[in-house]
């Protein structure tokens, strides 16, 4: 549905009109005669009507939740996912710590060390998902698109530590290979067809 | 005889007691089925087959809950006010014919409990006693909004008692008696000797104010969710809240007995169709007020009030009159 007719307040146009308001009655005989219009009236028998009809009808709007879920936006910024490199399966993320940096309720907390190949390696990640606020800036600022939110609504566990489990949030090894990691589509990622629209730079370096 | 008397009497007594005890959980589980599909939601679905356990386990919740006599309230009156509720709903079900007379293995059995002879001022003065149930209960909490309740029960009660009086008045003198047997038989003949057809005015004017003795939806007032939490019910728990409950429904159920009873022809001529018909009537009747729920708004007191004496009582009045110059010309 277009949001056209919502956003013109313009009442001029379209399909405003005033709403026909008659005068309170004053006087005794003009409140009596107003009660015995609004009892003869039939107004009540209105309702009931509306709401046997929609008996009738039975269409019933009820998200039977635990069986069934409603969808949810590519946008939606709940449980974080740290994505893997689709060419090599290794981690995305390259420790830059711009995450940990920009974080406002410094819940991120970001180690790293340099590995037997002198190549910079995260060796402890973690975020507090008991104080994190879900703004989704990490995601926002990550150059590697590793840090994204997921759609995982449902945290429920004895141990508040278990919300802090970079294992939990990296996408599982067999499920990479599988093919199944879902790319995020909220923001920051890639548009579609992104190829087709790179340019040539025109001049030469 | 006089034993076999007394025992077919406990028997009815104990019938009575079970199936609308046990009529007041499924009645509960009508109304949020019915509410919910008007309101385009499922209502209870989990418990058992289409949700019909629930209230099983609602029997359970109440039955095994703490009995919770708060500090500060008054624990003789906070603890009797339910049991008033609930027994004076039952005790007015003593004379009401739930059907018509039927044998069964040569036995000839009256589903009255007692047809005494002045049964419908039986049934008003012992429901106008059910009065005490809120009225003691929300005075007796030391709680600010069940005091509120029990002021709005006291007023709405009351007033409605004369409008359900004078209304029952024009009926009565029409048939010359107070026993709703007699009241069955003077319609006995067929849908054109109900009462309703001439007396429309007495009927609506009854079937308001079932209403307000009920406390259901357009009068819900006394225990209004939104305005008074529960209203006289608020510092009860457990099983005491569960008398209010079940006393509740089991005056809507009998109040939709008493209106076909008294308007729309009973069980007509005491066949099997016609107890089908009373029994059709009593579940239109126990709709209705589900369905207003869902329909209508909650009046402010003090338009209830309005409404009963300006409105209703003299309307009520003014047909008692016209009855009475018809009936003598």
């Amino acid at each position: 549905m277009s949001l056209e007719a919502f956003n013109n307040r313009n009442v001029n146009e379209g399909d405003y009109f005033l709403v026909d308001i008659e005068d309170y009655p004053t006087d005794g005989w003009g409140k009596f005669k107003r009660v015995v219009k609004r009892t003869f009236k039939g107004e009540l028998f209105v309702g009931l009507w509306v709401v046997l009809r929609e008996m009738i009808k039975f269409d019933i709007h009820t998200v039977q939740y635990p069986e069934e879920k409603m969808p949810i936006g590519p946008r939606y910024r709940a449980v974080h996912e740290m994505k893997r490199l689709w060419e090599s399966d290794a981690e995305r993320c390259i420790g830059c710590g711009l995450c940990e940096k920009i974080c406002i309720s410094n819940c991120i907390r970001i180690d790293t060390r340099i590995d037997e190949n002198s190549r910079k390696e995260v060796s402890e990640y973690s975020i507090n998902l008991g104080r994190c606020i879900y703004c989704g800036y990490c995601a926002e600022v990550c150059p590697e698109l590793a840090i994204t939110h997921g759609g995982e609504y449902e945290n429920a566990s004895d141990q508040r530590e278990h919300f802090i489990m970079y294992e939990d949030m990296l996408t599982p090894i067999d499920k990479m290979k599988a093919g199944a990691q879902l790319e995020f589509e909220g923001f920051g990622s890639i548009t579609p067809h992104e190829d087709e629209r790179v340019k040539k730079t025109p001049l030469a370096y | 005889m006089e034993s076999a008397y007394l025992i077919e009497t406990v028997i009815k007594i104990v019938v009575i007691l079970l199936v609308f005890s046990a009529l007041a959980g499924i009645g509960t589980y009508f109304e949020r089925k019915i509410l919910a599909f008007m309101q385009r939601r499922l209502g209870p679905s989990i418990v058992g087959p289409y949700g019909l356990l629930q209230v099983a386990a609602d029997g359970i919740k109440l039955f095994t809950k703490e009995d919770i006599i708060p500090a500060g309230v008054v624990g003789r009156i906070f603890k009797i006010a339910p049991v008033i509720t609930a027994a004076t709903a039952f005790m007015a079900a003593a004379a009401i014919p739930f059907l018509p007379q039927f044998t069964i293995f040569g036995y000839t059995v009256h589903p009255i409990v007692a047809d005494i002879n002045v049964g419908i001022l039986y049934i008003l003065g012992v429901m106008a006693v059910g009065l005490y149930g809120p009225l003691l209960g929300g005075m007796a909490s030391a709680n600010k909004y069940s005091l509120i309740s029990a002021a709005r029960a006291a007023a709405v009660f009351i007033s409605y008692e004369v409008v359900t009086g004078l209304a029952i008045l024009a009926p009565i003198m029409m048939v010359g008696s107070l026993s709703l047997i007699d009241f069955n038989e003077y319609q006995a003949g067929g849908i054109g000797n109900w009462i309703v057809w001439s007396q429309p005015v007495a009927f609506i004017l009854f079937w308001i104010a079932a209403f307000a003795e009920t406390g259901r939806t357009p009068f819900h007032l006394i225990a209004n969710d939104h305005e008074i939490i529960d209203g006289f019910g608020t510092e009860y728990s457990g099983m005491r809240w569960g008398l209010f409950f079940i006393g509740e429904y089991a005056n809507m159920f009998f109040i939709s007995f008493v209106i076909p009873l008294l308007f729309l022809g009973g069980f007509g001529d005491g066949s099997f169709l016609g107890a089908l018909g009373l029994l059709a009537k009593v579940a239109f009747f126990f709709f209705f007020f589900l369905w207003t729920r869902a329909a209508w708004p909650d009046v402010r007191p003090d338009q209830l009030m309005w409404l009963c004496w300006k409105v209703l009582m003299p309307v009520a009045v003014i047909n008692v009159v016209i009855t009475g110059l018809v009936m003598m010309f």
